[in-house]
């Protein structure tokens, strides 16, 4: 059986690689102009605007955060729609579930295009574009966290008397709330990731700023916003786990 | 006594995560140029856009409806297939690297001088978003496929290989001590002691990697590199709204079938595993 699949596998990348007219002349052409374009970006240049490329990564960071919120605000009530002890309803959560895939499949970039053309060119169709598929994924993982609760200390308060408001409060709440939180940092880390490229078809961001060096062939410049965007990258991981380790452990 | 003073000192706490928080989103607001009245504003417009591009379907005219619907259809099913040889293409090259690069990267495997800095080389290559890559390639390489497949496999390298090197390093060394004692060189004692132990691991990271590829080759048509998002952005700088709504279902679908069928490959893979 292995072979067959390894045959098979090999016979479809060499499809795949005729289809793409990978001959050795234009990989070697590429290869030599890419080698240029790395001489040309040597070295890395702010081209005299540096604060104005600092205000657009952070005009970057600001949709990632404000994106990964507004999904977080709309996919709390969301998600008990997805959990299999709130719902019963077999098919009510079936299609909740599906909803949610749909969501996610298409990809943030598809959707900053539709709400570029919806709402207009700048940050506010990016915040829009990061916040819907993210809203598919946290609505599905907290919904799986609502399901890893234990009930046990829910009924425990609703037996002390409790209402349902504090039973949930209570009860639920804490157990789902550093779950929750974990998660959103991940999609805030995940976010300002893709909120880089989100310009290049006009959501706001850094991503303009690249594709227009890019296009008008200041490789130097193309350089210095790479890097900025590595550093962003790298500032905003670091800062993610020490406070997801705060928030795991919180301090007793 | 204690107690009160505990509470304090949580509320105080507590108070001082609010106001970070109200901080941070009033300055992103600011920056972001948003505000309660634009989103008030804003979302029922994206609302009744997304509303416009779906089709009139009606119940006595179905199939006519449909066709005209799906006028592009074998167009775009090409299309759907050139985006999944992208994914494929990139996930394998991306992978074959990823493959050679991880057990140089696999702590318990290779001498920290040589782990750190290839270690390193993967952080860059994943950290640059693919879509950078895929803007740059295009100029490199000219417009299609070509490129976005290129961008694919890096970034596939660099995520991969890290997530190879792990699998690597929980793998028992006992295996790869008989294949030394036997005489073996360092690459034989990785091929034969090393990865049989990590090869489910490794494939099943593969399938999951290529589901994302497929959502990423997507979008790469944007900027000119090929497969289905250059029709799709056509679509929408077109104003052609019906079209936007086939396509995207169709990209969907395909996702959708593309996830079904590597969960099921997973559960095989992992299944040999465990037997």
């Amino acid at each position: 059986m292995t072979p067959v699949f390894f045959i098979l596998g090999a016979l479809l990348l060499g499809v795949g690689l005729w289809r793409m007219d990978a001959s050795a002349e234009r990989i070697w052409l590429g290869l030599t102009k890419l080698g240029w374009l790395l001489a040309l970006m040597w070295p890395p240049s702010a081209g005299g605007v540096f604060w104005e490329l600092l205000k657009s990564l952070l005009e970057s960071l600001a949709m990632a955060f404000l994106g990964t919120l507004l999904a977080a605000v709309i996919a709390v009530p969301l998600a008990p729609l997805g959990a299999g002890n709130v719902i019963g309803n077999v098919m009510l959560r079936f299609s909740a579930r599906r909803f949610y895939d749909g969501l996610r499949g298409i990809d943030t970039l598809i959707w900053a295009l539709i709400f570029v053309a919806a709402v207009g060119m700048g940050p506010f169709a990016g915040i829009l574009a990061l916040a819907v598929p993210d809203i598919g994924v946290l609505a599905k993982l907290f919904s799986e966290a609502l399901e890893g609760a234990d009930r046990r200390q829910v009924e425990a308060v609703r037996a002390a008397g409790a209402n349902r408001v504090l039973a949930v409060r209570i009860g639920l709440l804490p157990q789902v709330s550093p779950v929750m939180l974990s998660q959103m940092l991940y999609t805030l880390e995940s976010n300002a990731r893709s909120s880089t490229v989100l310009g290049i078809v006009g959501a706001g961001g850094i991503g303009l700023a690249l594709s227009d060096r890019i296009r008008i062939n200041n490789w130097d410049e193309v350089a210095f916003i790479i890097l900025l965007i590595l550093g962003m990258v790298a500032c905003i991981d670091w800062a993610n786990r020490k406070l997801r380790l705060k928030l795991i452990r919180p301090a007793s | 006594m204690r107690w009160r003073e505990a509470k304090a000192l949580r509320q105080r706490n507590w108070f001082l995560w609010a106001a970070l928080l109200s901080l941070a989103i009033a300055l992103s607001a600011w920056v972001g140029e948003v505000s309660i009245s634009r989103l008030v504003q804003g979302v029922p417009l994206a609302g009744a856009y997304i509303a416009g591009t779906l089709p009139s379907l009606r119940l006595d005219h179905l199939s006519g409806d449909l066709a005209h619907w799906m006028w592009g259809f074998t167009d775009w099913l090409e299309l759907l297939a050139d985006t999944i040889l992208i994914a494929y293409v990139g996930t394998v090259l991306g992978g074959l690297v990823a493959l050679l690069l991880s057990f140089p990267a696999a702590a318990t495997l290779a001498p920290a001088w040589i782990v750190m800095p290839v270690r390193r080389f993967l952080e860059l290559l994943r950290t640059i978003p693919t879509l950078v890559l895929a803007l740059i390639f295009v100029y490199a390489f000219g417009l299609g496929a070509f490129a976005g497949m290129l961008a694919i496999a890096v970034h596939t390298a660099g995520a991969l290989g890290k997530l190879f090197a792990e699998e690597h390093e929980n793998a028992s060394l006992a295996q790869m001590e008989a294949v030394r004692a036997a005489g073996g060189t360092w690459a034989a004692q990785m091929r034969f002691g090393i990865f049989p132990q990590s090869l489910p691991g490794v494939l099943s990271y593969g399938l999951l990697r290529f589901e994302i590829n497929v959502r990423e080759a997507s979008v790469l048509g944007i900027v000119g590199a090929g497969g289905i998002g250059e029709e799709l952005y056509l679509a929408v700088r077109q104003f052609e709204y019906q079209d936007i709504s086939a396509i995207l279902l169709l990209i969907l679908a395909t996702v959708a079938a593309i996830d079904l069928l590597c969960g099921r490959l997973r559960h095989i893979v992992l299944g040999k595993a465990g037997a």
